[in-house]
């Protein structure tokens, strides 16, 4: 399963060295009300096609069909090869937004600041700032976004009674703790197969790796923010009171069924995965802020989410925009999107559709107050344009890394993946400064 | 899967073949033994695919691994009601790949293999050199290339997309000029031509049923091949109606962080993916074990 994005990365690679001149379809059709049009959007949220149907329902003339895509960057690659090849790309184009800065520069997204009007007080700043670049484009409207919180086993946390962690200092206490009550429980893993987890994590503390000053691009990696990250998880796996094996495989599943992984740093999408991997746990764990750094001033990070943007080879630009628009910012298909589609929509309203907590949460009512609360404190991040070089590289040094289980080691697969980083935006043309 | 069969030697008149039989007779222990571990090696994964599909997605990874269970049908039922029968749907699609794929394959790599073993023409090593080229360059590194090409067209996101590029095999082609030379006397091509068999006649009625066990076997080869294939309708298909069932199982697997991979229904989907295969490699069996007698009496 892991292997996918790899290959996937090689070839974005790949393609990004070769497509430095090709150049998008730019002609700009204007919308003919009555101009039957019949768009395709690749997603890989569950029942997009559900919400859809809602939207075809009501436009008898943009009809919309959906292609539902292997999740993340299988999807980019794919997007890539059909922009390279100048045909094949779907009109609509479900993006992640660590990828948008890769797909911009490969001219594979439509600029819709014409169409998008005034959408920008609809959602939250960093999310708004990841569709544009910081720039006067716009390159996609916000679909969902991954503020993180901290899921924990309230009845383990009860038995040794301890409280959620408020700080890291606590989450180490309480770690220490729970591994010494019984040696097969952990309070969490550094997953070396999660590069977005991590970079969560940093972005929590203040880091933001990709910087951009005019034209030339910057990277602070392994600055000292994500050291000091880096060095307490390190410190942590050496001690051997935090797993070092990676999320998402069986065996952490079956860790998270038998209980012997009683806490995980996730993202308010959270609920779905416990429920499909650890169904019979239901009704035993909550939901808090992440522990802080300071707890004066809280903050979050974000993991996962993505934006809907339309692709550069849509013959029909603007009225791919305006569904792009209805989809994520009327509340009809905001309620949509996270009743049925099971997202945590981006939009700023998206409070009214989300009253009732997951199901799998049932015992938590406050759910939602406490991810509105998360979203609202998560801190500015930039992606690059080489997000899957740097990503591949987390898996490689921190892979290594966690192995050890030396926090030296740690510090080092930062430097690795700075140096990786920087090595490639160089190569591939970028102007770096410094 | 035939390896107990006795191939059955041609007695020559009056040689005794006393010394062979007894050497039938005896049965190397280590030889057993490691055939064993062999075969087990080979059947654990498709005891665990078995094993595994009966679970449910609570028990599939906290349950002992060879313990079944009993959720088999409720597993099938779930995975035929996910997006209205969608897993079927790339079971056809794979079955329509694969089967015409394969058939269109088998009649071009004949006609070729034929072609350069019994015909002279000028450039026919060098076109056999290529084949031989192709044989060594795996069909995996093709596919970004044959995708560009077909985009052009205009052909993407079709069944063309795949069954073109599935249609040309070189080890097809290869393997068809071994066996036409094989199996195939001049001697009758001659008799064919007297009797007034144009080119075309004197190939599908002489030529195809004499290669008959040779073709089945580059049939099997290409339809195993076809159905596995993943690379190729992975970059080809965009349409997840048109997708064959392995890349449909590598989407249910990859679901994005955000949303729980659905373990249990790729299981039962891979389970149930190979009974087509299985059941073929049982149909075309008897075809397959009179190929490898034809060939020992060659030899």
């Amino acid at each position: 399963m892991k292997k996918i994005p790899l290959l996937a990365g090689a070839l974005v690679a790949a393609l990004l060295m070769t497509s430095a001149c090709s150049s998008g379809d730019d002609s700009d059709s204007t919308a003919d009300p009555n101009e039957k049009v019949a768009l395709t959007y690749w997603s890989w949220a569950p029942n997009m096609d559900k919400v859809v149907a809602a939207w075809n329902a009501a436009h008898p003339n943009i009809q919309v069909t959906v292609n539902k895509q292997d999740g993340g960057d299988p999807a980019v690659a794919k997007l890539l090869t059909a922009i390279k090849a100048g045909s094949g790309a779907p009109d609509i184009m479900q993006a992640e937004y660590q990828k948008i800065p890769t797909l911009v520069s490969a001219d594979a997204l439509a600029d819709i600041a014409k169409e998008a009007g005034d959408l920008k007080a609809k959602f939250p700043e960093g999310a708004w700032a990841a569709v544009t670049l910081g720039s006067e484009a716009v390159y996609g409207v916000p679909q969902d976004s991954g503020p993180m919180m901290f899921y924990y086993r309230s009845d383990v946390f009860d038995k040794l009674k301890i409280k959620a962690p408020a700080t890291w200092d606590e989450y180490a206490d309480a770690a220490r703790t729970i591994h010494k009550a019984d040696a097969k429980q952990y309070l969490g893993t550094f997953s070396s197969n999660d590069p977005g987890w991590f970079a969560g994590l940093s972005q929590q503390a203040g880091a933001s790796w990709w910087g951009v000053n005019g034209d030339s691009w910057s990277v602070a990696i392994d600055d000292a923010t994500t050291q000091k990250v880096a060095g307490y998880w390190g410190g942590l796996v050496q001690e051997g009171v935090i797993d070092n094996k990676p999320m998402y495989t069986p065996e952490w599943n079956a860790a998270l069924n038998d209980g012997t992984q009683v806490g995980w740093l996730s993202a308010v999408w959270g609920p779905g995965v416990l429920e499909g991997n650890a169904a019979s746990t239901k009704g035993k764990w909550k939901v808090a802020q992440l522990p802080q750094w300071d707890a004066a001033a809280p903050a979050t990070g974000n993991w996962g989410g993505s934006a809907t943007s339309v692709t550069s080879q849509s013959k029909h630009k603007a009225q791919a925009a305006e569904f792009v628009k209805w989809l994520n910012s009327d509340p009809a298909a905001i309620k949509l999107l996270a009743g049925t589609a099971n997202v945590y929509p981006a939009s700023v309203d998206s409070a009214a559709a989300l009253t009732e907590p997951p199901a799998f949460f049932s015992n938590q009512p406050d759910f939602y107050a406490v991810a509105a609360e998360a979203s609202k404190i998560t801190k500015p991040f930039t992606y690059g344009p080489n997000v899957n070089v740097a990503y591949s590289s987390y898996n490689d040094a921190f892979g290594k890394a966690a192995e050890s289980k030396k926090a030296a080691e740690f510090a080092g697969a930062l430097a690795t993946m700075q140096q990786a980083t920087l090595d490639d935006l160089k190569n591939t043309g970028f102007k770096v400064a410094g | 899967m035939a390896v107990t069969t006795v191939p059955v030697v041609p007695t020559t008149t009056g040689a005794t073949t006393a010394p062979r039989v007894q050497r039938h007779r005896r049965t190397s222990p280590t030889a057993t033994i490691l055939l064993l571990l062999g075969a087990a090696y080979c059947l654990m994964p498709v005891l665990w695919v078995l094993i595994a599909s009966t679970k449910s997605a609570s028990e599939l990874f906290t349950t002992f691994t060879f313990t079944p269970s009993t959720h088999l049908f409720d597993n099938i039922a779930f995975l035929t009601s996910y997006r209205d029968g969608l897993y079927w749907r790339w079971m056809a699609n794979s079955a329509l790949f694969a089967g015409v794929g394969a058939a269109a394959s088998t009649l071009v790599s004949a006609m070729a293999g034929f072609a350069l073993a019994k015909y002279d023409f000028r450039g026919k090593s060098l076109v056999f050199n290529l084949v031989l080229a192709g044989v060594l360059v795996p069909a995996v590194i093709l596919a970004v290339p044959q995708y560009l090409l077909l985009a052009k067209a205009g052909m993407t996101n079709t069944y063309w997309s795949v069954l073109l590029p599935s249609m040309i095999s070189p080890y097809g082609i290869y393997l068809c000029r071994i066996f036409a030379a094989a199996t195939v006397p001049n001697e009758v091509l001659e008799a064919a031509r007297m009797d007034g068999a144009g080119d075309w006649r004197s190939f599908v009625r002489v030529v195809l049923p004499m290669m008959r066990s040779g073709l089945v076997t580059v049939f099997l080869f290409q339809f195993v091949a076809i159905w596995n294939n993943y690379m190729l309708p992975f970059i080809m298909l965009g349409d997840d109606k048109l997708f064959p069932v392995t890349v449909g199982l590598s989407g249910l697997l990859n679901q994005g962080a955000t949303q729980p991979a659905m373990y249990t229904s790729v299981v039962t989907g891979a389970l149930l993916s190979v009974v087509p295969l299985v059941a073929l490699f049982l149909g075309l069996q008897r075809y397959w074990r009179v190929d490898l007698g034809a060939g020992a009496v060659k030899a």
